[in-house]
């Protein structure tokens, strides 16, 4: 580790945490190897979307409080989702006494992938990962961090997830009739909104099935419990990994 | 019924909603292609969302001066605080005419107010002049789409349909043999017809006139024929100046079909001799909405219909899940303006993806109105259960130790319970979906016995 590297703190989504602690540890695994010093803070809980996003906002003072302090130490926040770092950046309530802690932290907070290669200015990554890989785009990372360009908006088309994937040696970038359509997984509206849930879940995974993914990776762990859980459910042949895996498999 | 109910619904015929799907599909990706041939797309949507930020920051003067130019060039201007206001003006000035036969071109205001059944009921016929709303209107159902108003049917189906009501050829589903008989069976109407009733795309404070977009020609071919042209108009539709249209014209057909431009884009500023034009400005919840400083932007609304072609639960779920007169995501931020309790499931209708927000030509950003409606629905409709849980939650989450504890438990839970437990049918989660395997130990486990 560089002695001079930038202190980074971990923020592991709390399903991640409980259901996917590989994916936790293949996000401080790959940090460390880019050269930063990684702390996992202790007594970091959860970021409070679950509760925002079914119409309880005003119920998450205390869980961002807590969110805000417990990071509050560290040049960087780096978490392996775009949803909740998104929901951290936008979706706060405004904490009484931390105004600039809060604004602090809105501008340190990065999903880990932006944080490779906007931060740390990693154009690519030597390694290899023989694989046909499908990607799913997940809204929030997509649409509301940026981390590629919308189909809809008349841009230049971009994608920082390909970049950084697409120099593995051996990596095959499938390409999907529909390049960024929602999974249907949307938090709540997974149980509130089952039947349509599955049933959006089921057209992304076809899609991809139809140009013959091997993996199916992405950068929030949420949208690939709802696809792997369907895709386990109908017995599809289908991996799933998250970014971070791959990355760090790559490079080991 | 609630939205999920009737998303389920609709989701049974599951080759019909993967058609419904693809369809709609078919034209947002139209939308995506043509929008990409104008470089400036970008510019141009911004430019549109500001020119409406000054509209509805000044709204009662355009209004004013709208009112003072119309009335200049020979328009009878009314004005309507809502619903009842509107049908009855209507009505005063069809018994005026004596007239009880009206025609109608596409107007979403005009089903916004339930028109259609008040005229009936006394005594007048209305007949939908738009080809997809006289489909909808023989069935008695509501348009499903505000510019495509019959997209939820078939060819098979509308030939079905016109052969009981047109007596077509039993099975010949030819559109254009179906077209063509609809034609002669409009025109028709259209001679018979004293009145005729259009709505306004564009009002012009600057000169006075108004604008009517269609496809196909059916307000012109009404109002021509008619001796009084009564046109219904939002309080939002007003453009500060004509220059203005420009931008308008250019975002809207090709946001709601794909098309360079709607083929008929009518300017009407006065009446010819002999005739009348009455203009009847129609306020019903417009201004309460403008006083909502979250909401106010959804005003902004063109009535392009990209959201519900691009929403994929829309796309799923069909226009008549929403139960009400636009259905879709901007359906869903104006809906709970209207009646909040009624359409309190519409703002759950969403993932939340974003798509709606940046396909809207305007730039309405209606992924976040949602979700600042599902904060306003919860205060004054949540449930109690439902909110006690969530309390329990926040509870968990600014506990370090209370988040363990529960983990630990959740995940002990799964790994020792036999799966008839985890998947019993109160778990919806697993109804269709399996859970992720419970993991020996949490990633905090792993941490403290790895690296601390």
């Amino acid at each position: 580790m560089k002695v001079n590297s930038p202190s980074v703190a971990l923020f592991i989504p709390c399903y991640v945490d409980q259901f996917y602690p590989q994916v936790g540890i293949a996000t401080l695994e790959l940090l460390e190897k880019l050269g930063c010093q990684v702390t996992y803070p202790s007594g970091q809980t959860c970021c409070g979307q679950p509760l925002a996003n079914a119409g309880y906002a005003r119920d998450t003072v205390g869980t961002a409080r807590h969110f805000i302090e417990t990071f509050n130490d560290f040049d960087y926040v780096v978490c392996p989702s775009g949803s909740c770092t998104l929901h951290v950046k936008e979706h706060f309530p405004a904490i009484a006494g931390l105004k600039k802690e809060q604004e602090a932290l809105e501008h340190k907070i990065y999903e880990l992938i932006e944080f490779i290669t906007d931060v740390l200015k990693i154009e690519k990554l030597e390694g290899k990962f023989p694989h046909r890989v499908g990607f799913h785009s997940s809204c929030h990372g997509q649409r509301g961090l940026h981390l590629s360009s919308g189909s809809e908006l008349n841009q230049p088309p971009y994608n920082k997830a390909r970049k950084l994937l697409e120099n593995l040696a051996g990596l095959e970038w499938v390409e999907l009739s529909r390049t960024d359509e929602c999974c249907g997984f949307g938090g709540t509206f997974a149980v509130t909104e089952e039947a349509l849930s599955i049933q959006m879940g089921k057209d992304r995974l076809a899609d991809h099935l139809q140009h013959k993914t091997e993996i199916l990776t992405g950068g929030d762990m949420s949208c690939i419990m709802h696809l792997q859980g369907i895709a386990t459910r109908s017995k599809q042949e289908l991996k799933f990994l998250h970014l971070a895996e791959i990355l760090n498999q790559a490079l080991s | 019924m609630t939205h999920p109910e009737n998303a389920a619904e609709f989701l049974k015929d599951s080759q019909k909603a993967k058609w419904h799907d693809e369809t709609l599909w078919f034209v947002r990706d139209k939308r995506d292609k043509v929008s990409k041939g104008i470089p400036e797309w970008e510019q141009l949507r911004e430019l549109a969302s500001g020119i409406k930020d000054n509209v509805l920051a000044n709204l009662a003067d355009y209004l004013e001066e709208f009112e003072r130019n119309a009335t200049k060039n020979g328009i009878i201007v009314h004005w309507a605080a809502d619903s009842e206001e509107h049908n009855r003006l209507v009505l005063e000035i069809l018994q005026q005419q004596n007239c009880t036969a009206v025609v109608k071109s596409k107007s979403i205001l005009t089903e916004e107010c339930h028109l259609n059944p008040y005229l009936e009921k006394h005594g007048v016929e209305v007949v939908d002049t738009d080809l997809g709303e006289r489909i909808v209107q023989f069935l008695n159902q509501p348009p499903s789409h505000i510019v495509l108003p019959a997209i939820h049917l078939k060819k098979g189906e509308i030939s079905e349909l016109f052969h009981e009501k047109l007596h077509t050829e039993k099975g010949n589903e030819d559109p254009a043999y179906l077209t063509q008989a609809a034609r002669v069976h409009l025109r028709e109407k259209f001679f018979a017809a004293k009145v005729a009733i259009t709505g306004v795309n564009f009002g012009i404070a600057e000169t006075g006139e108004f604008v009517v977009c269609t496809n196909e020609g059916n307000a012109d071919m009404g109002v021509h024929l008619a001796q009084v042209h009564i046109a219904c108009m939002g309080i939002e539709k007003i453009l500060p100046r004509r220059k203005d249209l420009g931008v308008f014209l250019r975002l809207l057909a090709r946001s709601a079909t794909g098309q360079p431009i709607t083929n008929y884009n009518s300017h009407f500023r006065s009446p010819s001799s002999g005739k009348e034009i009455h203009l009847i400005l129609v306020d019903n919840g417009r201004t309460a909405q403008l006083a909502r400083e979250k909401f106010r932007n959804s005003l902004k609304c063109i009535r392009c219909g990209a959201c519900m072609n691009t929403c994929p639960i829309y796309r799923r779920s069909g226009g008549f899940s929403y139960n009400s007169t636009v259905p879709g995501p901007i359906g869903s931020i104006l809906s709970p303006g209207l009646d909040l309790k009624k359409h309190s499931s519409l703002p759950f209708a969403s993932t939340l993806c974003g798509s709606c927000t940046d396909v809207c030509p305007v730039k309405i950003n209606i992924h976040e109105q949602l979700y600042e409606w599902r904060q306003e629905v919860t205060k004054t409709q949540g449930e109690f259960a439902k909110g006690l849980s969530m309390k329990l939650a926040n509870g968990i989450f600014k506990s370090p130790l209370a988040y363990k504890i529960s983990g630990s438990l959740m995940r002990n839970a799964l790994k020792s319970l036999p799966n008839s437990l985890i998947y019993h049918p109160l778990n919806i989660w697993g109804k269709n979906r399996n859970l992720p395997d419970a993991p020996k130990e949490s990633f905090q486990q792993w941490y403290r016995k790895n690296r601390s």
